[in-house]
């Protein structure tokens, strides 16, 4: 014979309609009180503060991207960004921003003016002239010797001396025999 | 023939070459002018003691501007901080507390310069340590970079004469070792 464990669907049912009344009656007293407060500022989400925070580095941990940064100090810049969204600025206002505060180096891509030129020129302007040398190179090493009229004159000479000197010791070595 | 057209120097392809070689020796002698400028710059250190602190213009939370050239004649305690650095924290009430002290003399002046800090929380900050010296941010990293700071807190002690003759990378451990820089400097 089974033993019964637990409650029967009978004795649910009043536990469950008197918790749904409850939750009615608490969401209808919460509803007036919501209504009194002032409009709440637009939620920002951690994905709309990353998008901007990725395009940025802060100073005191070089190298480490705002949005994945752990530190304190980037913590308070994202939620300085998260402030900023929420009053309506746009990610350019934000981001000039921050450079005016923190200086250009905040920006993950540089502007290119003044100095930060330099980012932009020299790396193109190496690669070029590395293609130049290669170009150099393989040319030089695609075109045949130049003739050498000294040498092939020599060896002109030379060629003849050598197959007569050939012949000779061949000879002395059949007389020995 | 071919090795008299190789060797003619006003020959087209000859000039060529020369130009090609001027720009490639040309554009690596100015990357390596800038690569020896930026390495030498990295490896100055610190602002040296002995030499004429670098002037600037603070714009503190207040709004009042503070020119440190206008100082002259005051012994200027310069103070890099931020409110995430902890060591700071360490230092904050002993330095409110000396500039309290010196502050009747008027012959002291406190500055404090928060760094890579957002406004709320610089504020918060000076206000969980009541401190009433001026303070500002160092907008667009412009003072530290002419001091080359290495990070907070940094404190720098400069004479009457705008002579840098002091300086401290490390938080102050008691009210006793800030007048111990200052004091010396006060001689009447």
């Amino acid at each position: 014979m089974k033993k019964k464990i637990g409650m029967s669907r009978k004795q649910i049912f009043p536990v469950t309609t008197g918790l749904l009344t409850l939750l009615v009656v608490l969401l209808l007293t919460a509803l007036p009180a919501t209504a009194q407060q002032p409009t709440p500022p637009p939620l920002i989400s951690d994905d709309q503060v990353n998008a901007i925070a990725k395009e940025m580095y802060c100073p005191v941990c070089e190298n480490v991207p705002l949005d994945v940064c752990p530190t304190q100090a980037c913590a308070q810049w994202r939620e300085l960004i998260r402030e900023k969204l929420a009053a309506g600025w746009s990610e350019k206002q934000i981001s000039d921003y921050f450079v005016e505060q923190y200086g250009a180096r905040v920006l993950a891509t540089p502007p290119a003016t003044g100095f930060y030129w330099m980012i932009y020129l020299v790396p193109p302007a190496v690669i070029l002239l590395g293609l130049f040398i290669l170009y150099r190179a393989l040319s030089a090493w695609k075109q045949p010797a130049p003739a050498m009229p000294g040498l092939t004159q020599r060896t002109g000479s030379t060629a003849p001396a050598t197959d007569e000197y050939i012949q000779r010791v061949e000879e002395e070595l059949k007389k020995q025999k | 023939m071919t090795q008299e057209s190789l060797s003619t120097p006003s020959s087209p392809s000859a000039r060529r070459l020369t130009w090609g070689k001027l720009v490639a020796w040309g554009g690596l002698i100015i990357l390596l002018i800038i690569v020896a400028v930026a390495l030498l710059q990295s490896q100055q250190g610190p602002v040296a003691i002995g030499k004429p602190a670098p002037d600037f213009t603070l714009t503190t939370f207040d709004g009042e501007t503070i020119k440190l050239s206008n100082l002259r004649g005051k012994v200027v305690v310069v103070n890099f901080w931020a409110s995430w650095c902890k060591p700071c924290e360490q230092e904050a009430a002993d330095l409110e507390t000396a500039w309290r002290d010196y502050q009747p003399r008027g012959d002291v002046a406190f500055i404090g310069i928060a760094w890579t800090d957002t406004e709320p929380a610089s504020l918060a900050y000076i206000e969980k340590f009541g401190i009433t010296y001026p303070n500002g941010p160092d907008l667009g990293t412009r003072i530290s970079q002419a001091y080359r700071t290495t990070g907070v807190p940094e404190t720098y002690i400069i004479d009457k004469n705008g002579i840098l003759v002091n300086k401290k990378f490390s938080p102050f451990l008691s009210l006793a070792e800030i007048k111990a820089m200052i004091d010396p400097l006060l001689a009447p």
